[in-house]
């Protein structure tokens, strides 16, 4: 192929035909596959073909005009409140927290039947409607953006469960991504993380020893 | 005995073809990777469901690693130049060009504004080790890190902030971070996740 074919052998010479010298041409083209599977080779390792995925997130303001009674009215609103506490174990409770009944909080897991299963059940009417949306978005009844205005105002709408995420100190980083992502699984569009307050602290403390703190209290 | 003429084949293997296609391979990593930064310490993403991501362009992008050390990069250079003067203004040092023309090609940064100077004063393989031991102080009594976010922001405030942290990274340096974030107004930031293939049943 990289050779340019002349017809030397043949031996048939034109008439009168111009005398040029007839050579065959031939490029050997193993130093370039050489040097271009060196350079493959560096680009391989050198770059990185995915770009790193990435979560948005909306954080509170720090103002001070968020007071303790806003919360609380948001906690009466049967809010759900995760508390990811060390140890890669999850607390949840909804509401206003029972400080003298350790069983007002509830351990959870990461795992899929974990929490949730809890947050999806909480959230049923608005991921069957999610679900249908996508399933039309998939048959081209809708179009993609109507899909994404759609999701986002079921997700907003009204009795939509509100999650507060609580993370303790000794949590890591992993657990409140995960935490974060059951809220992009289970279609819940309110959440906020919030500090952990003495309160929560108390009602770890509470369950772990079996309302034996409660017990002191109540002596 | 009879002679087995074996009948002579030219060895030469044609690698035209071969060329085409690593020419071919080569344009295509060429066009679709990105370089990887160089960071000064490994970090292990902790990964999403989330799909979207990252623009391209005017990331600041802030690196935590497992111990809870911070630290930063932004991927324009007249950006880190004009972000260090201001920083070292805020602190009372000024840097030469020379000290900010080395600054603008460090890949990321993180040392304390005091111990820049002789920071930037070092060979670069020597900052390779160095760096890794460093990270800027993000305590409430000297958060250097807060004046870094908000000088850089000042200078280009279509900036968007990028947190990538280890995924063992203690909740309490992230709340740090957040919190010095919350301060400053940033209220809208990414995480960075890798991918992580589950939905919803």
């Amino acid at each position: 192929m990289s050779e340019i074919q002349t017809n030397e052998g043949s031996g048939k010479k034109k008439k009168g035909g111009s005398k040029q010298k007839k050579v065959s041409v031939f490029v050997d083209f193993t130093p370039m596959v050489d040097m271009n599977m060196l350079l493959i080779t560096f680009f391989m390792l050198c770059t990185s073909l995915s770009k790193p995925q990435t979560m948005e997130i909306n954080m509170p303001s720090n103002d001070k005009k968020i007071t303790d009674a806003d919360r609380d009215a948001v906690k009466a609103s049967q809010a759900i409140t995760l508390v990811l506490a060390g140890g890669d174990s999850i607390f949840y409770y909804t509401g206003q927290p029972d400080y003298k009944n350790f069983n007002s909080l509830k351990l959870s897991s990461y795992k899929p039947d974990g929490i949730r299963e809890f947050l999806l059940k909480r959230n049923t009417e608005a991921v069957t409607k999610i679900n249908d949306l996508k399933e039309k978005e998939l048959q081209h009844k809708i179009s993609h953006k109507q899909y994404t205005e759609q999701v986002s105002e079921i997700k907003g709408g009204k009795g939509t469960p509100v999650v507060i995420i609580k993370a303790a100190d000794n949590a890591n980083y992993k657990n409140l991504i995960d935490a974060l992502d059951e809220m992009q699984i289970c279609n819940i569009g309110k959440y906020v993380i919030d500090k952990m307050t003495p309160g929560e602290t108390y009602l770890i403390k509470n369950f772990r020893t079996k309302g034996g703190l409660s017990q002191n209290i109540a002596k | 005995m009879s002679k087995v003429k074996v009948a002579r084949k030219s060895t030469r293997i044609d690698m035209t073809a071969m060329s085409d296609v690593t020419v071919l391979l080569l344009t295509f990593f060429m066009l679709t990777s990105t370089f990887v930064k160089k960071e000064p310490v490994q970090v292990t993403t902790p990964a999403s469901v989330s799909e979207i991501k990252i623009p391209e362009t005017n990331i600041l992008s802030i690196l935590i690693d497992p111990k809870g050390k911070v630290f930063m990069s932004m991927d324009k250079q007249g950006d880190m130049m004009n972000t260090l003067d201001s920083v070292g203004n805020h602190y009372g040092i000024t840097f030469t060009d020379q000290e900010k023309n080395k600054f603008k090609l460090e890949p990321t940064f993180g040392i304390p504004i005091k111990s820049m100077k002789a920071y930037l004063a070092l060979k670069v393989d020597e900052q390779d080790k160095v760096l890794a031991n460093y990270g800027i102080p993000t305590d409430s009594l000297n958060n250097e890190f807060k004046v870094w976010i908000q000088k850089a922001k000042k200078i280009n405030p279509d900036l968007r902030i990028a947190i990538k942290a280890d995924q063992k990274t203690p909740y309490k340096v992230i709340k740090d971070v957040m919190s010095s974030l919350q301060d400053l107004r940033e209220n809208r930031y990414n995480l960075i996740t890798a991918l992580k293939n589950e939905t919803a049943k």
